[in-house]
């Protein structure tokens, strides 16, 4: 591991080398041999040039030969804008492939609200959706700060850790605990089964098809026992007890209880994991926006949105056309797959002044893809900020010299989970 | 032009003028009026401007889209007066109009 932090100040302004190798490699290849979902382009952290392009060329982009069969790449955000609220015509529905651009397993199908059209899905999100509201967050804000407090107090001081697994990984995992009501020592599982969920099979390293199957009945056997400790228990306010209780989710049966599970647990513990992780290498690698915020620390919010926008946790989001639908000059015919590029709208400088650049109080900063828009608009997003938002606070108080970073991030293979496996970091002594 | 009054979740009101076919919404965030978020930018497609419109004003406000009512049944504390501001055009039908925002919103 590194014993020198990065200095960030010589290497501001300057791309570094491996985005200007990648951006000529993507200037090169021809549109139709484009295929974004290319797990070693997220790793690499080298997709950005080809969403660039386009986003200039061809912001409707009909990939023939995709690695999970063919798909559309809608990648600017007016027309990301324009599917996303369209639920009548771009489908969620599991059965049709679902949400990602890798299609559902169809002998293995996770019914799940986010994969779900209306109105099915309206009743099942509405079971879960008070946990996250507004007026329970007050609640919960005392607990998920005490928590963070123990997290940072324990931290090493003048010694090289990894802040994904001390703080990203502990905090999201301990918040889902909470909000599961799940035992305390098994927390750990809750970050595993989240990351086998979304683990693809065909990236060397990750569980095959029938590994991952078991992994998840796992999951399903475990949750079970909480459902059946509960279903006969006073309703309380965690989400098994909610889901048992509820006439809209009581009677579900097994795999439509575990998908909704497995959406819970991604939605709580991926996405707020690296946006904690990614907002620090932002924070750190952009002085003048540190700074800024110390000087200012009601700027917290803000920054938070940025972070989140910056970071863009879940890359994508995909629809299946219910019809042939035209979509900035483009026809997409019934059945076709088409993703929703996230990642790439918020970059698209004809909706973001100066999108690349992280500006932690930038006019409209909230007016970000990464929660997604329509029905299917993130339900867990107020919780996901005011997490942030307490890190934030936390950091700024405890470490005004900041948090020095030791190496580059591993990164996730994967086009969905935009995230890091590991970021080492020094508090300095 | 229309002069809105927002009253916050916390009693205080502010009256802006809002020129006609600017929504409420638009108005709001471009004055600085808290409580009203308009993430998605006036798309209908966020609930994050949410508001109660007062009794008296409810019929100028017009009528609610279908997917008006989609992401309103999503909001927090939604009653029969909500409304998404982005979705109501100020005009001089709705000149005087009065509208609560919720604690929920920044």
């Amino acid at each position: 591991m590194a014993t020198r932090a990065i200095d960030f100040e010589t290497l501001r302004g300057e791309e570094p080398a491996y985005l200007t190798e990648a951006r000529a490699k993507a200037y090169a290849t021809p549109l139709d041999e484009y295929e974004v979902t290319e797990p070693a382009l997220w790793q690499s952290d080298t997709h950005w040039p080809y969403f660039e392009r386009l986003r200039d060329e061809d912001p409707v982009h009909y990939h023939a030969n995709g690695r999970y069969g063919p798909y559309w790449s809608v990648t600017r955000y007016a027309d990301i804008m324009a599917v996303d609220t369209n639920h009548g015509q771009f489908s969620s529905d599991a059965h049709l492939g679902g949400i990602t651009a890798k299609d559902m397993d169809q002998d293995f199908i996770l019914p799940m609200f986010i994969a779900m059209d209306p109105p099915k899905h309206d009743v099942q999100r509405k079971a879960v959706s008070g946990i996250v509201s507004p007026s329970n967050l007050i609640n919960l804000e005392v607990l998920i700060r005490e928590r963070a407090q123990k997290i940072f107090d324990e931290l090493p001081v003048g010694e090289t850790f990894d802040w994904v697994q001390r703080v990203s990984i502990e905090l999201t995992t301990q918040m889902l605990a909470t909000l599961f009501d799940f035992p305390w020592e098994d927390r750990r599982l809750l970050t595993y089964w989240s990351d086998m969920a979304t683990a693809d099979e065909s990236v060397p390293g990750n569980p095959s098809k029938s590994e991952r199957e078991s992994i998840m009945l796992e999951c399903l056997m475990y949750f079970t026992k909480l459902w059946n400790e509960r279903v006969n228990a006073e309703p309380k306010g965690d989400l098994v007890s909610m889901l048992a209780h509820n006439p809209a989710t009581r009677d579900m049966v097994p795999m439509e209880y575990l998908g909704n599970l497995i959406l819970l647990i991604v939605g709580g513990n991926d996405t707020t994991r690296n946006s904690i992780t990614g907002g620090l290498t932002f924070m750190m690698g952009n002085p003048a926006e540190w700074a800024k915020l110390k000087a200012n620390p009601d700027l917290v919010e803000s920054a938070v949105s940025e972070i989140i926008r910056y970071q863009t946790p879940l890359a994508h989001m995909r629809r299946t056309a219910l019809t042939d639908v035209e979509l900035n000059g483009k026809t997409i015919r019934k059945g076709d797959r088409v993703v929703m590029w996230y990642v790439s709208g918020n970059r698209d400088e004809r909706a973001i002044s100066e999108p690349n650049r992280f500006w932690i109080d930038r006019p409209r900063v909230r007016q970000h893809l990464s929660f997604g828009f329509g029905i299917h608009r993130c339900v867990g997003n107020r919780l996901a900020e005011l997490q942030l938002k307490i890190v934030w606070q936390e950091i700024l108080m405890r470490y005004p010299n900041g948090i020095e970073i030791m190496g580059a991030p591993g990164r996730v293979p994967s086009g969905f989970v935009k995230g890091y496996t590991s970021l080492p970091v020094r508090i300095p002594a | 032009m229309a002069k809105i009054t927002y009253i916050a979740a916390d009693g205080g009101a502010r009256t802006i003028d809002i020129a006609d076919g600017v929504s409420l919404m638009e108005g709001a965030v471009q004055n600085g009026v808290p409580g009203i978020d308009g993430d998605c930018g006036g798309n209908c497609a966020c609930a994050t401007c949410h508001v109660h419109v007062d009794a008296a004003w409810l019929a100028a406000a017009g009528d609610k889209s279908e997917m008006e009512a989609a992401m309103l049944d999503f909001a927090e504390g939604v009653t029969a007066d909500s409304r998404l501001a982005c979705q109501i055009i100020a005009s001089p039908a709705t000149d005087g109009m009065v509208v609560r925002t919720p604690l929920s919103q920044h």
